[in-house]
C-alpha cells in the first residue's frame, strides 16, 4: 500500500459556487480553520442568479491537502459547484484602495507605475491622495511594495476574483 | 389547506416521515412543540437528559436504519445534545434534531436561555437549519430527513425559534425535495467495477476489510455472496461488525488496535486489501507507512470525501457499497486463495483470541456466556472501553444493525441509552448493554426511562473499580502510575437500580454468572443489572500500540 508522498505547497485558486443563504460563507471557512489552513484571499458576491454567491479563495497547500478540501467542499449542502482554476487558465483582479502621502515625489513615481498599470487618483487633498489600484493578483502583490516605498497612511484590499477563460460546457 | 402553526406541521411532518418515536425534554423555547406532541400519534419519550434522548435516538437508527428523531429546548438543552450529535455525525448515524430557540427577534441579544446552536453544531452535523420564517420549515423539514438518511447519513439539525413555532400557516408537505449541492452518486462505475473484479482475480492473497459501510447500505446478503464468491477471507471493523456474521468460517474477527492477530496478519501479508464501506481509521491501521505494506486497495465507499483521504487508493470506486457489490457479485470470478487460507488457518491456531480461562471471573468469560446465553441474535449496545473492545471479540453478533457502539467518538454513555432507543425498536428482542463501571455512570438517570416503559434491557456491567482502558494504558505506557483511573467512590449498582424501580444481581464468582444471566431473560418487565465484578486489571489483547504496526502486537503472555 502506498501512502501519500509530500508534494510541494502551492497557492491555488477556487471558485465555489455556493447557495446565497446566511451562514453558507462560516460554514466554508470553518472548513478551513477546522484544519488549520489559512485561507490567503476571500471575496464573495451575488451571481447572475441571485440564488447563488460565488466564492472566490486563494489558499495554499499540498496537492493532498487541497484535494480533501475540495471533496470536503463538495460534502457540504450548500455547495452548488467548485472549480480549482489553478491549472485550466483565469483571468482575476483584485481591487486595492490606497492613502498615500501627498507630495511630490509621490506623485511622480504614482505617474510611473500608472503608465504601466491599472491605476487612477480617486480623491485627494493637500495631505493624502487616495489611489485605487485594480489588478491581477500577481500584480498587486509587486505594486503594494512600491506603494510601501512610496509611504502608505491607510489601505483596504480585497481578496481576488477570478473567473474560468474556459468557454462554459451548456 | 390545513392552517396550523408551526409546531403542529412539526408533528405533523413527522406523521408523514413514518416517524415512531421521539426522544426528548422540554423547556421554555419548546413549549409550543411540546404542546404539538401531546397530540401526537406518534409516542414521545421523556428522557432524563438531553444527551440520553440523542443516543437513544442513535440506538433507534442504528438497529432499525431508520433515522432518529430527537426534540429538545434552546440554550442548555440543545448544548446538552452535542455529544451525541458529534458521536452520530462520527459514525454516520441518520438523525434529525430539532433544538427549540429563543424569539427570532431576541437572537443574539443574550437572552435567557439563549446559545448559537447552528454556530455550534455547524462542524458536527451535517447539515443544520435556522428557520427564521415560518414558510421555510415544510422545504426545511423534507430536506432533513432526506438528508439525515441518503447519501453518506448523518445528524441534521434545525433550529427552531419559538414565536415562528407559534406563527400559523397554510401547511403543504412537500413530496420530493431538490437540494442542488446534494447529489451522491450510488452506483458506482463500471469501468472501476471492471478493473477491481481483474485485481481480484489476479490476487493470491486478498482481504476483505469491511466497515459501517455496509451496515448502513444494508449490504450484508451481498457482502456474504461477494465473500464466499471470491473466497477471500473478511475481517470487519468494529463499526462493521454484523456484516458478515460472526460465526462465518471466512470472517478472521475484528482487525486494529484490539483485532485479532491472524487478522491483522493477514492484512499485513495481503497483496489486495478490498476496503468496503470503511475509512481507514488510525485505530484500524496504526502506523500509516506499515500497513498493508505489500498489497494494492481497491476503496468502495459512498463519500468521495473518505476515498484517499488516509491511503493512496489504486482502484477508488464511488458509490452505494450495496449497488457496487450487486455489480461486482456479476462479473467477479474467485482468486486462487486455498494456501492462503490455509495460512491463516495456521496463524490462527497459532495465535487464537484467547484469555485465562481460570477459577476466577474474568470479563471476556462474561462475554462469552452472555453471548451464548442470550444467542447471536440478541441486540448489543456498547459503552467504551475496554468491556467495548471484549465485547467485540467476544459478542459474535449473527447480523447487521445488532452491535450498537461508539466507534468514532467513543462516548461513553452511549450505551445504556442506545440500548434504550433498540428496545423501543424491538421490544421482543432481547438487548443487551455491555457497559463498564466507568461508563455507565455517564447516562445511568435514564434508568428512569426504561423503568416508566418498562423496557427489559440488560445491563452488563464489567466492573473492575478503574477506568479500565484508561488504566491498561497507564499500565502499558506511563510506568503504572494509575492517575485518576480508580473509580473509588462506585455505587452499589443493583441497589441503584432497584431504587429506579429496576431490578439486577451481583455477579462476584465465575460459578454464578451463568445462573445470574439466565435469570435476567426471566425478567421482562423492568430493566435488569448484572454487575459482573470482575479480575481488575485484566488487559484486552491482542493490542497494537497506538501509532505503531502489526509488527509491533502485543499477544496475551
Amino acid at each position: 500500500m502506498a501512502i501519500h508522498e509530500a508534494t510541494p505547497v502551492k497557492e491555488r485558486i477556487l471558485s465555489v459556487l455556493v447557495e446565497n443563504r446566511a451562514g453558507v460563507l462560516s460554514h466554508v471557512v470553518g472548513l478551513f480553520s477546522a484544519r488549520g489552513f489559512n485561507i490567503d484571499s476571500l471575496a464573495v458576491g451575488e451571481t447572475e442568479d441571485a440564488t447563488m454567491s460565488r466564492i472566490t479563495l486563494v489558499a495554499k497547500g499540498d496537492e493532498r491537502t487541497l484535494e480533501q478540501i475540495k471533496k470536503q467542499l463538495n460534502k457540504l449542502i450548500d455547495v452548488i459547484k467548485i472549480q480549482d482554476l489553478t491549472d485550466e487558465g483565469f483571468i482575476d483582479r483584485e481591487l486595492m484602495l490606497v492613502k498615500l502621502k501627498n507630495t511630490p515625489a509621490a506623485k511622480k513615481a504614482l505617474g510611473a507605475l500608472a503608465a504601466k498599470h491599472r491605476i487612477q487618483i480617486v480623491d485627494e487633498d493637500p495631505k493624502v491622495l487616495a489611489i485605487e489600484c485594480v489588478e491581477t493578483r500577481e500584480n498587486t502583490k509587486k505594486i503594494f511594495e512600491s506603494f510601501k516605498e512610496i509611504g502608505i497612511v491607510e489601505i483596504a484590499q480585497t481578496g481576488a476574483v477570478a473567473l474560468s477563460k474556459k468557454p462554459p460546457k451548456d | 389547506m390545513p392552517k396550523m402553526t408551526g409546531a403542529q406541521a412539526v408533528v405533523e411532518a413527522f406523521s408523514k416521515e413514518g416517524v415512531e418515536y421521539v426522544f426528548g425534554l422540554p423547556g421554555g423555547a419548546c413549549l409550543p412543540l411540546f404542546d404539538a406532541l401531546y397530540d401526537a400519534k406518534f409516542k414521545v419519550i421523556l428522557v432524563r437528559h438531553e444527551q440520553g434522548a440523542v443516543h437513544m435516538a442513535e440506538g433507534y437508527a442504528r438497529s432499525t436504519g431508520r433515522p432518529g428523531v430527537v426534540v429538545v429546548t434552546s440554550g442548555p438543552g440543545a448544548t446538552n445534545t452535542v455529544t451525541g450529535i458529534a458521536d452520530a455525525y462520527m459514525d454516520s448515524i441518520p438523525l434529525v434534531v430539532i433544538t427549540g430557540q429563543v424569539k427570532s427577534y431576541l437572537i443574539g441579544n443574550d437572552a435567557f436561555q439563549e446559545a448559537d446552536v447552528t454556530g455550534i453544531t455547524r462542524p458536527i452535523t451535517k447539515h443544520n437549519y435556522l428557520v427564521k420564517d415560518v414558510f421555510d420549515l415544510p422545504r426545511v423539514l423534507k430536506e432533513a430527513f432526506w438528508l439525515a438518511s441518503h447519501g453518506r447519513p448523518g445528524p441534521v439539525l434545525i433550529d427552531f425559534p419559538s414565536d415562528v413555532s407559534l406563527m400559523p400557516f397554510d401547511f403543504h408537505y412537500p413530496e420530493t425535495v431538490n437540494i442542488r449541492g446534494f447529489k451522491p452518486v450510488l452506483h458506482g462505475h463500471p469501468g472501476q467495477i471492471k478493473k477491481a473484479a481483474k485485481l481480484i482475480a489476479e490476487s493470491k492473497r486478498p482481504v476483505v476489510y469491511t466497515g459501517g459501510g455496509v451496515i448502513i447500505s444494508g449490504a450484508s446478503k451481498e457482502l456474504v455472496e461477494f465473500v464466499e464468491k471470491t473466497k477471500a477471507p473478511c475481517t470487519n471493523t468494529l463499526m462493521g461488525l454484523g456484516g458478515v456474521p460472526g460465526a462465518h468460517p471466512q470472517f478472521m474477527g475484528m482487525l486494529g488496535m484490539h483485532g485479532t492477530v491472524y487478522a491483522n496478519r493477514a492484512v499485513h501479508e495481503s497483496d489486495l486489501l478490498i476496503a468496503v464501506g470503511a475509512r481507514f481509521d488510525d485505530r484500524v491501521t496504526g502506523d500509516l507507512k506499515k500497513f498493508a505494506p505489500k498489497a494494492r486497495i481497491i476503496h468502495m465507499d459512498v463519500d468521495p470525501s473518505a476515498i484517499s483521504k488516509n491511503v493512496k487508493v489504486d482502484v477508488p470506486i464511488v458509490g452505494d457499497v450495496r449497488e457496487i457489490l450487486r455489480e461486482l457479485n456479476k462479473i467477479v470470478k474467485a482468486a486462487d486463495t486455498a494456501d492462503w487460507l490455509s495460512d491463516i488457518e495456521k496463524w490462527k491456531k497459532e495465535s487464537p483470541l484467547r484469555y485465562r480461562d481460570d477459577a476466577e471471573l474474568r470479563p471476556q468469560y462474561a462475554i462469552q456466556k452472555l453471548c451464548e446465553i442470550y444467542g447471536s441474535d440478541t441486540i448489543v449496545s456498547t459503552d467504551v472501553g475496554q468491556h467495548q473492545m471484549w465485547a467485540a471479540q467476544y459478542f459474535k453478533v449473527s447480523g447487521p444493525n445488532q452491535f450498537l457502539t461508539s466507534g468514532g467518538l467513543g462516548t461513553m454513555g452511549y450505551g445504556f441509552p442506545a440500548a434504550i432507543g433498540a428496545q423501543f425498536a424491538f421490544p421482543k428482542e432481547t438487548v443487551v448493554c455491555i457497559t463498564g463501571d466507568g461508563s455507565i455512570q455517564m447516562n445511568i438517570q435514564e434508568m428512569a426511562t426504561a423503568v416508566v416503559h418498562k423496557l427489559p434491557v440488560k445491563i452488563a456491567i464489567i466492573n473492575n473499580n478503574y477506568l479500565g482502558m484508561v488504566r491498561q494504558w497507564q499500565e502499558a505506557f506511563y510506568n503504572h502510575r494509575y492517575s485518576s483511573s480508580d473509580m473509588q467512590g462506585n455505587p452499589d449498582f443493583v441497589k441503584l437500580a432497584e431504587a429506579y424501580g429496576g431490578t439486577g444481581r451481583h455477579v462476584t464468582k465465575k460459578d454464578q454468572a451463568e445462573e445470574a444471566i439466565r435469570w435476567s431473560l426471566t425478567v421482562k418487565d423492568r430493566p435488569c443489572v448484572l454487575d459482573f465484578v470482575v479480575e481488575a486489571e485484566e488487559n484486552v489483547f491482542p493490542m497494537i500500540p497506538s501509532g505503531k504496526s502489526f509488527e509491533e502486537i502485543m499477544d496475551m503472555a
